[in-house]
């Protein structure tokens, strides 16, 4: 299975000449000119988030990157989603930091991190004079590994509980189902070879190392209409 | 003010495994039984189905069957001088919530201990010596046997229709089994699932070395298969979405594939979901249970009298409420004194990873959860642990259980964490890598301990489950022995990296490593060091019977869902031919 796609990645540089202060911006994505409405990510936000994940997962001449498949459209929506707003985290205190073996303690929401970290870091540059999306390449990743690697205070925020966040949050865009607005075509999942959401391997499970070769599966695909109906088990419960 | 409601003969807290087998035992027996379940009610149809079930993202890695972090968590330390944090996400074990609980986002391994497992420190003393184990170590004797359990843990294999191949039948060793199993009254119910392109590159390997490997024991079924209670389930199709999943195929072992739909049929049961249960209430003598009051999902406070409480959450949540409803004396690590929170254990598990030529196509997306190939010629009592000087062991084996890109990514030592050089790494053995995992025990110590947190609180007003936890030195040693034999055999395997470490202090309850959490209310035959008696019944209130992994003196090697439906088919047995009868203390104190 070899399908290498044959868009690259535009160059999104004159899309948000508008409202620097709209919280809504639309920029012209990477393949297939798609647009990414941003519903989260401020303008400032997105010139960071964007230049960051085409760092972390960046494009080359046979695959695209995180940018190019949709991962800041991803973390947009989780962003300005329930995840973003807390969900399934528990926010009692006090708040005291522990140990790395006791997890995050910090009392920020996912979204409020991001956007505290973002501008910490967008104020910062601006100061020094090149903002992140504006440095070269080799000085992007320096400047990401130190985020990666020090405690560097971000408004708050310890950098390396930010880059975590950050390289979570890309990862699942970039391999996550596309329902979910990154991996763009699945394209994560033809770069490596996951066929996704199939339904059933029974007949080639012990055909032990077979290629397999046909295209992958979202979940916007119904895997097969595998639905089982048994009458001896009551569909609704009392 | 609680709302009282009208007398019922039996409560279970928690409807999971422990609790729909019990109801489903005693309404059959005529006891009006009531099922009080925190979670959602659900079922195959239509709550697990495809294409919804098959996504990553929000059952894998925003666990959305599990326990709710929103509203009640755990807090952890590694020693009593540390202050417990909350762990404000679980990820490092995932208890479930919701009617037929953790068992329905198992993996299906489902293993029965050793016969050694259960008379553990007789055993560890007459083997070795008693000067030979740690002082630091607070391993018992379970008060059953293994000869004992044995027709109960065949009745729960054949309840699940468990795919499998007998090692030891009645004594007589059986080619293509586990030769070092117990003794097993019969076959497995159904034959071994089949072996995967990982499982089969393991077995040549280990069996070249000397080794004795054998088809994992399977609740994902291999075939079709109509259980004792007449409740059917299909055939696995390895589609790789199993653990953290519900099964869409009604082809994985769960309460609602295996006995709720003959529970849910019998009108002596009555099932409450969205009931948070915040305590049972005792008597002013505090030897006799009256009931439980909990909360329904609109907030409304309900009395529930009982004239029989059974204790079947989680393990954890099985300590917990114990705690607040002050049964047994909690355990203080200090004195050594007290009994409820007592011998916390975990598992003890590392990993090596065996990358290939991109000739080698493994294929991780075709699997299923207790889809594997095993040795267990390291485990628990299985060798002579003479020279090496700790006790335990692991089985070890390749028993990848899918291929999920978000959480499966191996790259070999040395690789960048992000940017081209990992990208082109994942892309280059994403395909082509086997995960061996050593899956070891672990043994209980004085200062591994569960009780309530003094600071943190749930939404409803209850002290969190404080764990206070670190691996044993034992369990440190018993980790680098095996994982040096799993690399030996990953090295034999033909990759060409091979690479892996043993598990290593300090434990770090954010990264996942199992869900089988034990002890706590433990069983033995001494009401000073154990919670219940060796029928799961508490010494103190005995009209209160405490069902979980909970009762795990210690953590043997293997996955502890088959031994708890051994005990709890032996603590129905026991109920219905001895408590109901006459009720009162089962063991004499």
């Amino acid at each position: 299975m070899t399908i290498a796609p044959s868009v690259l990645p535009e160059t999104s540089d004159s899309a948000h000449s508008g409202d620097a202060l709209a919280q809504a911006v639309t920029r012209p994505a990477a393949i297939h000119s798609q647009p990414i409405t941003y519903i989260f990510f401020n303008l400032d936000e997105v010139e960071f988030i964007e230049a960051a994940v085409a760092r972390l997962i960046p494009a080359d001449d046979r695959w695209p990157g995180a940018l190019e498949v949709g991962v800041t459209n991803y973390i947009d929506k989780q962003m300005g989603g329930a995840w973003g707003a807390g969900e399934r985290l528990y926010r009692s205190g006090p708040w005291q930091a522990g140990t790395p073996s006791q997890g995050y303690q910090l009392p920020l929401t996912p979204a409020e991190l991001f956007r505290t970290a973002i501008a910490a870091i967008n104020k910062e540059l601006a100061a020094k004079g090149t903002p992140f999306a504006a440095m070269t390449p080799a000085n992007q990743d320096a400047y990401l590994k130190e985020l990666e690697t020090t405690d560097r205070d971000l408004g708050g925020v310890p950098a390396r509980e930010f880059f975590a966040h950050l390289w979570e949050a890309t990862v699942e865009g970039f391999f996550g189902d596309p329902v979910y607005g990154g991996n763009r075509d699945m394209i994560a999942w033809r770069m490596i070879g996951f066929p996704g959401a199939y339904a059933s391997y029974y007949d080639v499970v012990d055909k032990h190392g077979i290629v397999i070769d046909r295209p992958p599966m979202s979940l916007a695909q119904d895997a097969m209409g595998h639905v089982h109906l048994d009458p001896n088990i009551p569909p609704k419960l009392p | 003010m609680a709302e009282r409601l009208r007398p019922v003969d039996a409560v279970t807290i928690g409807v999971g495994m422990t609790g729909s087998i019990l109801a489903k035992e005693l309404a059959a027996a005529g006891l009006k039984v009531v099922g009080l379940e925190r979670g959602a009610g659900r079922d195959t149809v239509p709550d697990f189905q495809s294409p919804a079930m098959h996504d990553e993202l929000r059952f894998a890695i925003r666990k959305s069957l599990m326990m709710d972090t929103t509203r009640e968590t755990m807090t952890v330390r590694a020693n009593v001088d540390q202050t417990a944090l909350p762990l404000r996400r679980i990820s490092g074990f995932l208890p479930g919530t919701g009617l037929g609980g953790s068992m329905v986002h198992w993996n299906g391994q489902t293993w029965r201990f050793q016969i050694a497992d259960f008379i553990y420190r007789t055993r560890m003393e007459e083997r070795y010596g008693k000067t030979f184990l740690d002082p630091d170590l607070a391993i018992q004797d379970w008060g059953v046997t293994y000869d004992e359990l044995e027709p109960h843990y065949d009745r729960f294999e054949y309840l699940c229709g468990i795919s499998g191949k007998a090692g030891n039948l009645n004594g007589q060793l059986q080619p293509g089994g586990n030769p070092f199993e117990g003794w097993r009254s019969r076959e497995y119910p159904t034959p071994p699932m089949k072996e995967a392109y990982c499982g089969a590159l393991f077995r040549r390997a280990a069996s070249e070395l000397g080794y004795h490997p054998f088809p994992m024991p399977s609740a994902n079924l291999s075939q079709p298969y109509t259980n004792p209670e007449g409740v059917s389930l299909h055939a696995c199709v390895y589609c790789g979405f199993c653990e953290r999943f519900g099964c869409e195929h009604y082809a994985k072992s769960s309460p609602q594939t295996i006995v709720m739909p003959v529970l849910l049929k019998n009108p002596n049961f009555e099932l409450r979901t969205g009931c948070q249960v915040l305590r049972i209430t005792l008597d002013n003598t505090g030897r006799k249970a009256t009931g439980v009051v909990y909360t329904d999902a609109a907030g409304h406070e309900f009395e529930q009298p009982a004239e029989l409480v059974l204790v079947t959450a989680f393990a954890l949540n099985n300590v917990r409420l114990l705690l607040l409803s002050g049964i047994g004396k909690p355990y203080d690590p200090r004195t050594g004194e007290g009994v409820t929170g007592r011998n916390y254990s975990y598992q003890t598990v590392s990993g090596v990873d065996v990358f290939y030529d991109e000739s080698v196509n493994i294929n991780p997306f075709m699997a299923s959860g207790a889809l594997g190939t095993i040795i267990d010629d390291f485990a628990g009592d299985n060798f002579d642990h003479g020279p090496h000087g700790f006790i335990g062991g692991a089985f070890i084996g390749a028993n990848m259980s899918h291929g999920r890109p978000i959480e499966f990514h191996p790259t070999p030592p040395g690789t960048p964490t992000w940017g081209q050089a990992w990208k082109d790494a994942v892309i280059r053995h994403y395909n082509h890598t086997v995960t061996l995992l050593a899956h070891g025990s672990s043994a209980s110590t004085r200062g591994n301990y569960l009780d309530l947190d003094p600071t943190y609180r749930d939404a409803w007003g209850q002290p969190l489950l404080r764990m206070t936890f670190e691996f044993p030195e034992n369990d440190i040693r018993m980790s680098a022995f095996v994982t040096d034999k799993m690399l030996q055999i990953g090295r034999a395997m033909g990759g060409k990296t091979v690479a892996g470490a043993p598990a290593k202090r300090p434990y770090n309850a954010t990264i996942y490593q199992t869900t089988h959490n034990t002890g706590g209310a433990i069983m033995g035959a001494d009401p000073r060091t154990s919670v219940v008696n060796r029928y799961l019944q508490c010494w103190d209130v005995p009209n209160v019977f405490v069902i979980g992994a909970s009762a795990y003196p210690q953590n043997a090697t293997y996955n502890p869902t088959g031994t708890l439906g051994a005990l709890t088919y032996w603590v129905a047995d026991a109920l219905k031919t001895k408590y109901l009868r006459s009720p009162g203390p089962l063991v004499p104190t």
